[in-house]
């Protein structure tokens, strides 16, 4: 298991959102998260990162990181493509680019991950001194998946990708990232409002509801679970 | 004619001093949305220490090296003990802790020191280079502001360093996702822009002279020149100095006299405020509501 959430409480002041949670995800394996609004799910990714303090256990890779702080867990190898991109907006592409890389020793496989990460996202290569403010909003959560890429994270954590995007953005997008899943060795959680895709490109799938866990299964199995696609897929 | 270039070239130097001081300032204020208000008086404590170090018989290079490197470590111990903890609080308790510092920085230079004016040397020959125009203080203060905004843009420009300090003042979250040390990133930015402040300490006392209140002065010219050019400007705020340092020049040595020369200060300060309050090279603040 690369990645272990038992009994996790996690609240926002006087707000309680987690309650409990109960969560577990394999090496290697693509694992979406659904629910509906306000159900917890970037609250889970907050709570893996340290971005919310937590009560409860937090495994990665068998080692103990519940209430690390946030850089130091990504310093683990733990990416986080946050809610709203993340963005560096007043500096150019690439300079978001090196930042992802900030964190690693090994200056000669950074260069060659730009190129890697180039070769995923040409349009990046063409806007690499260009203000990544003035990206697109489909660029930008490209630029936001190659940052994280650039820390070379064992895994990734990915909060609604495809937010805001036109469905053929989305389309490309989650081709790479199923791509980058198979290639870079990569496990990805994956956070998504839109199921029917995130179940398209997940092997695994949890479906959790006011901050606990309700159901897990292969991805295959929760498409044909009646209650899912009632109330996710919606036909 | 004479006259007039005189004035230019001398404004251009003591503009180059307000140029350090208004990028210390702005290097603060990226980090923080804050302006430090102690800044200058961090500035005149350091001088004090290079004015001890030479009177004790240090060679003027060593200790002005000597005291860059303590501003700079100053810098980064007042950011860990005493800004760190006020970090989440109100603005206004901040802008109260800046000017406790700069009543306690200025109250005990002045206690250790005493109240009476110094003399501070110049590390430049004392013949005027280009005739009558400009003195080699002059000239050297300008070369060294120079050397040290040529240093400061290559640091943040080309280092993965300097690059993580820019990000974690922009966007401490995304920083800290990257792996970013952001409370170290503030801690350094202090200990930078203290360290930028010894410089004009140091290349200003010569001219204005050495005691507790010598950066009152200064802080305010450095202050307009931040918002000529945008306080969240770098580059703006270097020019902001220069032209600064011109305009109190000229307008002192022909139009209004030395003795109304601060007012022109807080008539820039006023003016930008009113007429162009993002600067002339700054970013307009449009917020979505």
């Amino acid at each position: 298991m690369i990645l272990q959430l038992s009994g996790v409480h996690a609240a926002y002041g006087a707000t309680r959102v987690l309650h409990g949670m109960d969560f577990a995800m394999e090496e290697k394996s693509i694992t979406a998260l659904l629910g509906a609004n306000g159900a917890g799910k970037t609250t889970t990714l907050r709570a893996i990162c340290g971005m919310v303090r937590t009560e409860g256990e937090i495994r990665f890779a068998g080692q103990p990181i519940q209430n690390r702080r946030t850089e130091d867990i990504a310093r683990l190898g733990i990416a986080h493509v946050p809610d709203g991109r993340g963005t560096f907006l007043h500096l150019t592409t690439e300079e978001n680019l090196r930042l992802g890389a900030y964190a690693r020793k090994d200056r000669g496989a950074v260069a060659r991950d730009l190129d890697r990460v180039y070769a995923y996202f040409p349009r990046l290569k063409e806007r690499s001194q260009q203000q990544a403010g003035t990206l697109s909003g489909g660029e930008q959560q490209m630029l936001a998946v190659s940052r994280a890429l650039m820390l070379a994270p064992k895994l990734m954590l990915l909060d609604e990708p495809s937010f805001g995007l036109a469905p053929l953005v989305v389309r490309e997008l989650f081709s790479i990232l199923r791509a980058i899943n198979a290639e870079e060795r990569v496990s990805m959680l994956l956070v998504e409002q839109n199921a029917a895709m995130a179940l398209d490109l997940a092997d695994r799938a949890c479906v959790i509801e006011t901050g606990r866990m309700v159901l897990a299964g292969s991805a295959q199995e929760l498409k044909r679970d009646d209650a899912v696609r009632r109330s996710y897929l919606g036909y | 004619m004479d006259a007039l270039l005189h004035q230019v070239l001398a404004g251009l130097a003591t503009g180059g001093i307000y140029a350090s001081l208004a990028l210390a300032l702005v290097m603060i204020y990226q980090a923080t949305h804050l302006v430090n208000f102690a800044q200058g008086e961090l500035a005149m404590f350091t001088t004090y220490i290079a004015w001890s170090l030479i009177n004790a018989g240090m060679p003027y290079w060593p200790a002005f090296f000597l005291t860059v490197a303590f501003a700079f470590v100053l810098g980064v111990i007042i950011e860990r003990v005493i800004i760190r903890p006020v970090e989440q609080a109100p603005v206004l308790a901040v802008v109260v802790v800046f000017i406790a510092l700069l009543l306690i920085l200025n109250s005990v230079t002045g206690w250790i020191y005493t109240y009476t004016i110094k003399t501070f040397p110049s590390p430049f020959p004392a013949q005027p280079v280009f005739g009558k125009y400009l003195s080699s203080h002059e000239f050297g203060a300008i070369a060294v502001t120079l050397v040290v905004l040529a240093l400061l843009y290559a640091f943040f420009r080309f280092t993965p360093l300097g690059l993580a300090m820019r990000a974690a003042a922009q966007n401490p979250e995304s920083s800290r996702l990257v792996g970013i040390r952001v409370g170290w990133m503030l801690a350094l930015g202090w200990g930078l822009a203290a360290a930028v402040g010894a410089v004009a300490g140091m290349m200003v006392a010569p001219i204005v002279y050495l005691d507790p209140n010598m950066m009152g002065g200064v802080l305010l010219y450095a202050f307009a020149a931040a918002l000529v050019g945008g306080i969240d400007n770098p580059g703006g705020a270097v020019i902001g100095g220069f032209l600064v340092g011109v305009l109190e020049n000229v307008l002192g040595a022909f139009v209004i006299g030395n003795e109304l020369k601060l007012s022109v200060a807080l008539v820039i300060i006023i003016g930008v405020l009113l007429v162009k309050p993002s600067g002339f090279f700054g970013r307009v603040q449009v917020t979505r509501v």
